[in-house]
């Protein structure tokens, strides 16, 4: 029976072997040699030596941190809202959040740029605002999911332990409701912020033309730099390991990746 | 002693219609443990909540101290609730669980540690201050939850269901615990439970209900020794309840056999009798005021419950003195372990009306009646009613009572038998036969006597014979 079951996990094991640690030690292997196949870490000096790629990083971490700032405000509220009403409405807004997901990316990102012209004129006059708000298009529902999931999930008796207890609706928002959505909060960075260091299809589609940490690894890649290329992917991995180990000090087991399939089902 | 909250007239009804408490009406003095008892169901939280602000009434009024506390939210109630599943904050410790309403209230930080040090004392859970929630067990947990709420000096600690997750040593020894800080504190206490040992055990008042009603109020051997009715009498402690008649001065005919009581009661009036398995005593078959056979022995522990069948009437015995299934024994029971309840009203009386064409409803369907027996005088002419004095009376218009006696209508599992479905509600065991309430899918509550036994929630069909059936036009 146990061998059986074994038996189960190897078509998945060949996919994980072939396409994400093969590739992986590659990409490690490219990163810590210099073109002439030595082991070297010039690449690495490269990368925060060179103004133009910490320029980039710095530029790619500001987009991020704005896109997140704006999903979470735009979010919080609307996820507590659905969370805590009573109404039999709420599971269609949700859909309807849920929905453009569904719809090809691409086709998204046209259409905003169509609407962003029709509003603008021209898209080059405001390219980082365009950016931004792209960016919190696509990736809003990522932020509202798992923090409508940890609110719906809170206990309607500790929030009204908080008012027995003698707080106001203000004081129970700050001291528990707020407290007690923090992993929801957390997963909901941790899926907005990374996608938009490295999302540069948003960027070439609304005519920025400056880099973030995606564009740079395509360019190196498309220069057959491999070496340059695989350092800064593995520079972009550090930090999201680095994040993901900050969130999962707070994050609770289920509120991460699962938070967002969590939410579809309901 | 000053009343400190009183409910008056108070009536609940949730938006889909559900009557959750009706017509409550209690005074609660200043100091009292009062405990609201009741099946699953029976409006004990609704009407707690509604103390505690987070339910409003639809109709009545609620007074602390005389004044009318309606408005208030629940934060601005001098009132704080033990929760049913003890609602600890997850993310504080036990120091800022404790400290959280007295940090709401701006205390200065020596008072607060002060306060939340003497009510952890109290609670037996001294140097706690820094644990986590989640590393206390549930005992624990629940201490805390009533620590959080007595830090604050409430002048009414409402407790809902606070030990149901507890285990039943556990429980009882929260049960001494509670009932002795409530001596030491002097504050009013309002639990809810449906636990009827925990409520005689802990209470200075208890109030019985179900269904939203109440049903009884009264000191615990009030209720236990004089239960008001038959719902009442079966819901606290075991009881065996008979039907009977009083046959003359303190005198009562049950079972087969008269008894010497202490109620007065009219002569000729129907009667339940209830009696209690331990004012039962087994003797020897002919020194018995009844006889009957053995027909089965538990063993409890301290006692022996043993059940004794004589004729169709089935009597539960509690004794010390083992008996053996097949003996023939007599029993004997003194005047004052018989109590005398007035029988309920038994007849179904359902208010209906006639159709167009003169047909009689009634539940699902449609009884063939001849209007002109019961409206005196009258005539039908081309299914026109018309009056002595020939004028059209509109029919439709009219109410009427239609009566079946509850022992007339038999139950039944098959659908097609019967004239409605519904739903057994209540039950109780009156010696020789059961008594239900059956809430039917049109909405009555019908009582049937039946003597098989049927169990609470069953989907049966109601069987009414049409000849046992009667009505009446209903007196405006």
């Amino acid at each position: 029976m146990k061998t059986n079951r074994r038996l189960l996990s190897i078509p998945y094991g060949i996919f994980l072997a072939l396409f994400v640690v093969f590739p992986l030690i590659v990409i490690i292997y490219y990163a810590f040699t210099d073109q002439t196949g030595a082991p070297s870490l010039q690449n690495l000096f490269h990368f925060f030596t060179s103004s133009n790629h910490v320029g980039t990083l710095v530029y790619s971490l500001s987009i991020a941190i704005t896109t997140t700032l704006v999903c979470l405000i735009l979010g919080y509220p609307l996820a507590y809202i659905l969370a805590r009403s009573k109404r039999p409405g709420v599971q269609i807004i949700l859909l309807l959040i849920v929905m453009p997901m569904w719809i090809n990316f691409t086709l998204r990102i046209t259409a905003l740029k169509e609407i962003l012209t029709l509003v603008e004129g021209n898209l080059s006059f405001h390219p980082y605002l365009n950016t931004v708000i792209g960016m919190t298009y696509d990736f809003l529902p990522f932020m509202i999911l798992p923090m409508y999931n940890s609110l719906a999930k809170l206990d309607e008796s500790l929030i009204e332990a908080a008012h027995d207890l003698g707080a106001g609706a203000f004081g129970t928002f700050i001291k528990v409701i707020l407290p007690l959505s923090v992993p929801g909060i957390i997963s909901g960075i941790v899926m907005v912020f990374l996608p938009s260091m490295t999302n540069y299809v948003v960027l070439d589609m609304l005519y920025n033309k400056t880099y973030i940490m995606g564009s740079l690894i395509g360019a190196y890649f498309n220069a057959y730099d491999w070496h340059n290329g695989s350092m800064i992917s593995l520079i972009l991995l550090a930090l999201i390991v680095l994040i993901t180990i900050f969130s999962n000090r707070y994050g609770e087991e289920d509120e991460k990746g699962g938070a967002v399939l969590n939410a579809k089902n309901n | 002693m000053a009343n400190i909250i009183e409910l008056k007239n108070i009536t609940k009804t949730f938006e889909d219609g559900y009557a959750a408490v009706e017509e409550f009406n209690l005074t609660v003095e200043k100091g009292e443990f009062v405990t609201f008892l009741g099946p699953s169901g029976c409006g004990k939280t609704t009407t707690l909540r509604m103390i505690a602000g987070f339910e409003n009434p639809t109709s009545g009024e609620i007074l602390l101290n005389g004044e009318d506390i309606q408005k208030l939210p629940p934060e601005k109630r001098p009132i704080n609730t033990v929760f049913q599943r003890y609602a600890l904050f997850p993310h504080l410790n036990i120091y800022d669980n404790i400290a959280f309403g007295l940090k709401i209230k701006k205390m200065s930080k020596d008072v607060i540690d002060r306060k939340v040090k003497r009510v952890l004392d109290l609670v037996d859970l001294e140097g706690f201050e820094n644990r986590k929630v989640s590393t206390l067990s549930g005992g624990q947990q629940q201490r805390i939850a009533i620590a959080r709420a007595l830090v604050n000096e409430p002048e009414i600690l409402l407790l809902d269901e606070p030990l149901g997750a507890l285990d039943l040593q556990m429980r009882k020894e929260m049960q001494l615990e509670l009932k002795n800080m409530h001596d030491q504190l002097g504050i009013t206490f309002i639990y809810v439970t449906h636990d009827q040992e925990e409520a005689l055990t802990m209470s200075d008042k208890i109030v019985v209900m179900s269904h939203g009603k109440i049903h009884q109020i009264g000191t615990p051997e009030d209720i236990y020794n004089e239960p008001k009715d038959a719902f009442v009498a079966d819901f606290i402690g075991e009881s065996n309840i008979f039907g009977g008649v009083m046959t003359g001065d303190k005198k009562v005919r049950f079972c087969g056999a008269e008894f010497d009581c202490v109620d007065d009661v009219e002569h000729g009036t129907m009667i339940d009798a209830v009696v209690r398995p331990e004012d039962v005593m087994i003797t020897s078959p002919d020194q018995g005021q009844i006889k009957g056979v053995v027909d089965s022995v538990i063993f409890k522990g301290v006692h022996y419950e043993i059940v004794v069948v004589s004729g169709k009437n089935e009597i539960i015995v509690q004794t010390t003195k083992k008996a053996e299934v097949g003996d023939v024994v007599g029993l004997c029971i003194e005047p004052e372990g018989i109590h005398i309840m007035i029988a309920e009203d038994v007849v179904n009386r359902i208010e209906t009306s006639v159709n167009s064409e003169l047909e009689l409803k009634f539940l699902e369907g449609y009884l063939d009646f001849d209007i002109t027996e019961v409206i005196p005088g009258s005539t039908v002419e081309d299914g026109v009613l018309r009056n002595t004095h020939g004028d059209v009376i509109d029919a439709e218009k009219l109410r009427f009572i239609v009566s079946i006696k509850p022992g007339d209508i038999e139950m039944s599992d098959n659908e097609e038998d019967g004239v409605v479905m519904g739903h057994i509600t209540s039950l109780v065991y009156k010696g020789d036969h059961y008594s239900y309430l059956v809430q039917t899918d049109t909405g009555e509550e019908i009582m049937v006597d039946d003597e098989d036994l049927w169990n609470m929630d069953d989907y049966v069909s109601l069987i009414i014979p049409r000849e046992k059936v009667s009505y009446g036009l209903k007196k405006a």
